[in-house]
């Protein structure tokens, strides 16, 4: 009779596996050339409309172009909607049947969602360096020079993989690919109901709060500063309108306190 | 039982197992003993618990009590243990369909951690092992439903099991895939590989297993070879009647062979009795010169031994709750 073959186990396999659904995930991604060419699209299509259509109206303190102050709206709201966009990724993932196999393996179970995240923020990456380039092509500017700028990435990046993880829970919770669609076009009046598109000065007050509290308009606010782009909030301002960078880091820390554990939870359960 | 079951330890084995979801008490005390290298089939209508079972064995579903013992390790303590030797392909295809064959292979053996080179390898061997090289490339989605079958069951082979769990693995295929995923079980069971197999289909677990198990409302309502549970309905014996035969009188005569008390069942329009007798308690001719001796002509006997979907019918329909549950999808 065979004996099973097999290898020692370290506390680091759990890593190795991570990485091997992380390969797995992307490998999907390579037989799907559209959805790579959708992907690059959809920034241009963004900046061309967003920044041509609202900005032939709006206008902006002392003459600065719309798209200076929409890019880093732009790419703070390209990205929480891309990291959402895990959502259906890992409840389609979820509902395959390879997760039992998965479930039925000596690899570490919380490798799983750690690996499908992994995956999502790759993807992120690519977003977010094709849509700076298409800013920067169509004349956005980071005005601050090169370490303030890459430190707005870092946010941008950080608020992503924290929103990637809400995503997680958020799909092992549905299991249905058609009800976490549904779910994503939730997301975007959270994305709205902020600075991306115009200050909060304006709103009522209600609408003020929600939007001044809202992370989204925190990591906007920070990527302002630190791009050095016109927007920065004044007057009596709410904490995290006042302190964007730690109100950014902070709401990332506690979604991803709050999330990994519960998406590793959730995958380590058993189906039933 | 046999003697050698004593000495060895069985690979699978279970005790009182329970499980409930929500108000189904999906496994209601399920008792098994399986010795190593064999085939073992679970046999029981939908809902029966079969999958709640082998889901338990593999370590996917915490039972609630109870205590399973697969390939030596407690399923719950040491499931880490238990998952290095164990295979498991189940009803549905459990592959990724936006990968290749080849891909997915790959991927099962990296996160069996068994390297990347060996994974791959291990991954070549198999796909040309079971004739499935062609397609190797391409999207499991473009694969047909024999093909994903067999790459799922390959794809439980990666280690080279000690165990191998199969839930309904022919289940929808048409014959020419089972034969192939029939011959490739006999060949896994012949190389001492431990299977437990799950299905509806009663010639399945007739061609298959050595020893069966019945199982009905998440307990096992009867086990033993497929010859032992045949026996307990016994055999029947039919008689075509000549047509100038009286039913009455034949069905008179046929009394003295029945089972304990049995009434032979008469079909007028077809002028046909059927009659059930002890297991191999009659031999054709004693049939035949026992209804001339009563002077009946007929036009043909035959004693013909049960089918296992008639030992299922017998056992499960007796049950009224099993059958109410199992009309719920």
């Amino acid at each position: 009779m065979t004996q099973p073959l097999q290898r020692k186990t370290t506390p680091l396999t759990g890593f190795g596996d991570g990485l091997t659904i992380m390969i797995r995930n992307l490998l999907k991604l390579k037989h799907k050339p559209g959805q790579i060419i959708a992907e690059l699209i959809v920034p241009v299509v963004m900046v061309l409309l967003f920044g041509y259509v609202f900005g032939s109206a709006i206008a902006i303190e002392n003459g600065s172009s719309y798209l200076e102050y929409l890019m880093p709206g732009l790419l703070v709201m390209g990205a929480v909607l891309g990291a959402l966009s895990s959502l259906t990724a890992i409840a389609r993932d979820n509902g395959l049947g390879v997760m039992d196999r998965f479930r039925s393996m000596p690899m570490e179970r919380w490798s799983v969602p750690f690996g499908q995240t992994a995956a999502t923020l790759v993807i992120g990456v690519v977003g977010l360096v094709t849509m700076s380039v298409v800013g920067l092509i169509f004349g956005w500017r980071a005005h601050n020079g090169l370490v303030p700028a890459l430190g707005a990435f870092g946010l941008i990046l950080l608020l992503y993989y924290a929103v990637s993880w809400l995503g997680a829970v958020l799909g092992s919770l549905v299991d249905n690919e058609e009800t976490a669609a549904r779910l994503m076009m939730l997301a975007l009046p959270l994305v709205m109901i902020s600075n991306v598109f115009v200050p909060t000065g304006g709103m009522p007050s209600a609408l003020r709060a929600l939007a001044d509290w809202n992370p989204v308009s925190a990591a906007v606010t920070a990527c302002r500063e630190l791009f050095g782009n016109p927007g920065a909030p004044s007057g009596d301002l709410a904490w995290p309108m006042a302190n964007p960078v730690p109100a950014t880091i902070g709401a990332s820390a506690l979604i991803l306190l709050v999330c990994v554990p519960l998406a590793v939870y959730r995958f380590q359960k058993e189906a039933s | 039982m046999l003697d050698v079951e004593k000495d060895r330890e069985p690979v699978i084995w279970a005790e009182g197992l329970t499980k409930r979801f929500g108000k189904v008490q999906a496994l209601d005390g399920l008792d098994l003993s399986v010795p190593a290298g064999t085939c073992y089939g679970l046999l029981g209508p939908n809902g029966a618990g079969k999958t709640t079972a082998v889901r338990v064995f593999a370590t996917i579903t915490r039972p609630d009590g109870g205590e399973v013992r697969v390939a030596g390790h407690d399923v719950v303590r040491d499931a880490r243990q238990v998952r290095r030797q164990i295979g498991l392909a189940g009803q549905h295809a459990a592959l990724d369909e936006e990968l290749t064959g080849r891909e997915n292979l790959q991927i099962i053996g990296r996160l069996f951690h068994l390297g990347r080179r060996t994974a791959r390898r291990q991954a070549d061997h198999l796909l040309e092992k079971y004739s499935l090289d062609h397609a190797a490339d391409r999207l499991v989605k473009t694969y047909s439903g024999g093909m994903r079958r067999r790459l799922d069951l390959i794809a439980s082979l990666i280690i080279s099991p000690t165990v191998l769990f199969l839930d309904e693995p022919t289940a929808g295929l048409d014959p020419r895939s089972r034969l192939q995923i029939w011959e490739t079980v006999r060949a896994l069971v012949a190389d001492g590989t431990t299977v437990m197999l799950t299905t509806q289909y009663l010639d399945e677990a007739d061609q298959l297993a050595a020893q069966i198990a019945v199982v009905d409302a998440g307990t096992v309502v009867a086990r033993g070879t497929p010859d032992e549970l045949k026996a307990i309905i016994g055999s029947r014996v039919d008689v075509a009647l000549a047509p100038e035969a009286s039913l009455a009188d034949s069905a008179l005569a046929l009394r003295a062979i029945a089972a304990d008390g049995a009434v032979p069942d008469v079909d007028e329009d077809g002028r046909t009795l059927s009659v059930p007798v002890a297991a191999d308690s009659f031999t054709l001719p004693a049939v035949v010169r026992q209804l001339d001796s009563a002077g009946i002509d007929v036009l043909d006997v035959g004693i013909r031994r049960p089918t296992l979907d008639e030992v299922f019918l017998t056992i499960t329909g007796n049950n009224s709750k099993a059958e109410h549950e199992s009309l719920v999808p």
